[in-house]
């Protein structure tokens, strides 16, 4: 009797404990089964780390990244300013050096920051955009279709960033023409995603059901299309910020991007090939920023992923 | 059949974009083609020749015929036959390809094959991790990188140039590697990825199992049972990658000083010369679009089941 009791206590603990873990799993927000994704929280706070570094650019001990000083040209890093810098500071270290103008290199990097982020992150935004419009009217106008997935094609098959290089000599560059050429490249991936899950979507129930009590189209994209698109649009985003960030850089580097007197770690490093036998700071600490930059992102795309829907790997 | 029916508008649709981008281009050809010291007259007659006083329509028809006959324009920067121009930089950037692709498929698919075999250890977390580190590190990073180590610290390899095939192979292979390693990161990160996935897909299958039952050794399990059918998908992406390779070579061959078609196209913007930047996006997309259609005709050689 007592035997059996033991195993009816155990048993239920036994049921209990799989039915709160059951529970505890199914209650979890979309925001605590994020937290507890690795590459989200390393990929998230890099990232944070980076916005903070291009928002704070000013006070994080730079000066002004355009400030040239002849007299300190090539400096390997840790280098001391020993006479008075132009805004009356003194003793002023080149914590990575300095270019062939002399002007600082930290500060460059640093400020270089802000022009990375902010072409990631239009390009993501734009690209989005232009995709998700084209890509509804792909799914859904299907006369249109034949024609918009044609010129979608033709595009994706020009390399991108051949197709940004040649799209930048067109006009005078620009950061708004270097965001421009990098955008449409990207876009065709986007109406891809969009037009498919466009095309899953329109055989469910629910639209139907819809339809039949009269939804109209505008009305049946917001409220019924639309909500599908978003998680696979924030993890495609992700990597759209960090493939721009890296074709970025390489325009810059190649001469062909954002003017060189403005600060990115692409024009950086563009400046430092001529010596970078010498003194191959210059390449490094913009390089390595790059890097981790586009490292972090890549990784809070993954993770993503994983969170929000597992399923897009195949898909993309 | 049909496969190569669908590419001729894929093709036929970059070369409209080429067009409408050469007619979009500021300035007139004309007068960039007759030079500074060009009289009005001879700006006519040369507008005569290209025959850029014909309607819009007529001029695509033209300069349409001309692509087809292999005749793409005269460049305004280098004075030659665009075409001429391109044959002259093909050599160096098809040797860079060629080595690039032969280091990643005997680089990427053992590592990929292995990481799935020994899923879950910390093998398999380093390959993985190389490849997410891989995607994200550019280029000419990688290359500066690998200069700095093994041309100025180790002395084991030039610097940058090129020597022809004519010149020998030795010094023409020798200038060769560190371009190609450079360039083959980013692919190998791709293709040792999708191996590892597939790979890992087709290990969970019943014939494996079945394979492993009869006593095969691991080898030939996995190179003959699970690497074939697993072969489909790997060779679909080398297929995309060539266009991460396409962009790959413009930059590697700046890099490493490399008189290949990558340099020429920077050349080419840099100068503003339109004529030889459309015709090496033709070239390079005309390139990629094939190599895709190519590869598409092998997967029926590969995959029996699949038939055009």
């Amino acid at each position: 009797m007592s035997d059996l009791s033991e195993l009816r206590q155990q048993t239920a603990g036994l049921v209990d404990a799989a039915a709160s873990a059951d529970a505890a799993a199914r209650k979890l927000s979309i925001w605590q089964r994020l937290a507890r994704n690795q590459s989200v929280v390393i990929g998230g706070a890099v990232m944070a780390v980076m916005l903070l570094v291009a928002i704070m650019a000013p006070f994080l001990g730079t000066m002004d990244p355009a400030e040239i000083n002849p007299a300190w040209r090539n400096k390997v890093p840790g280098t001391e300013l020993t006479d008075t810098a132009a805004d009356g500071s003194q003793g002023w270290v080149y914590r990575m050096g300095t270019d062939t103008l002399g002007r600082d290199t930290y500060s460059r990097v640093i400020y270089g920051t802000r022009v990375s982020l902010i072409v990631g992150l239009s390009v993501a935004g734009l690209s989005i955009a232009i995709g998700l419009v084209v890509g509804l009217i792909s799914g859904y106008v299907r006369w249109l279709d034949g024609i918009i997935m044609r010129v979608m094609d033709g595009l994706m098959a020009i390399p991108g960033i051949l197709l940004a290089i040649a799209l930048v000599s067109l006009s005078s560059a620009g950061l708004d023409t270097v965001i421009l050429a990098i955008t449409i490249p990207e876009v065709p991936r986007v109406v891809r995603l969009v037009r498919s899950i466009v095309l899953s979507i329109r055989e469910e129930p629910y639209v139907e059901a819809a339809i039949s009590v009269g939804t109209r189209l505008p009305l049946l994209l917001i409220r019924h299309v639309l909500p599908n698109t978003v998680a696979p649009l924030i993890v495609m985003g992700t990597y759209i910020v960090a493939s721009a960030i890296l074709v970025e850089a390489i325009l810059s580097f190649l001469g062909v991007g954002i003017p060189p007197e403005i600060p990115t770690w692409g024009n950086i490093m563009a400046e430092g090939r001529l010596l970078f036998r010498i003194f191959p700071h210059n390449i490094l600490f913009p390089g390595l920023f790059l890097a981790v930059t586009v490292l972090a992102v890549n990784m809070l795309g993954d993770g993503l992923r994983d969170t929000l829907d597992p399923r897009l790997e195949k898909r993309m | 059949m049909r496969r190569l029916a669908a590419t001729i508008p894929v093709l036929g649709m970059v070369a409209l974009f080429v067009f409408l981008m050469l007619r979009m281009t500021p300035g007139d050809p004309a007068a960039v083609l007759a030079g500074d010291n060009g009289t009005p007259q001879q700006i006519a007659e040369i507008r005569e020749t290209l025959g850029l006083d014909e309607p819009i329509l007529v001029q695509l028809g033209i300069w349409f015929g001309d692509l087809l006959q292999g005749d793409l324009g005269q460049s305004y920067f280098f004075k030659k036959d665009v075409t001429e121009l391109i044959l002259l930089r093909v050599e160096p950037t098809v040797a860079l390809a060629i080595t690039t692709l032969v280091i990643t498929v005997l680089v990427a698919v053992p590592i990929g094959v292995i990481a799935a075999y020994r899923h879950g250890t910390w093998l398999d977390r380093c390959v993985m991790g190389f490849s997410v580190f891989g995607f994200s590190v550019p280029v000419f990073v990688v290359g500066y990188i690998l200069i700095y180590l093994f041309a100025m610290q180790f002395k084991m390899f030039p610097v940058q140039g090129y020597k022809e095939l004519a010149d020998g192979f030795w010094p023409f292979i020798h200038r060769l590697i560190l371009p190609s390693i450079t360039l083959s990161v980013i692919y190998i990160a791709l293709i040792a990825r999708i191996t590892r996935a597939s790979v890992l897909e087709v290990l969970g299958e019943d014939y494996i199992r079945t394979a492993y039952a009869k006593g095969l050794p691991n080898r030939v399990v996995l190179l003959r049972h699970a690497l074939r059918n697993a072969a489909v998908p790997i060779v679909t992406v080398i297929g995309i990658g060539v266009a991460l390779l396409i962009s790959g070579v413009v930059v590697t061959e700046s890099v490493y000083n490399i008189p290949g078609l990558g340099r020429l196209t920077v050349d080419a913007v840099l100068g503003r010369d339109y004529p030889t930047i459309q015709a090496v996006i033709l070239v390079f997309s005309g390139v990629y679009v094939l190599i895709n259609l190519l590869i598409d005709l092998t997967y029926s050689f590969l995959d029996p089941r699949i038939r055009y």
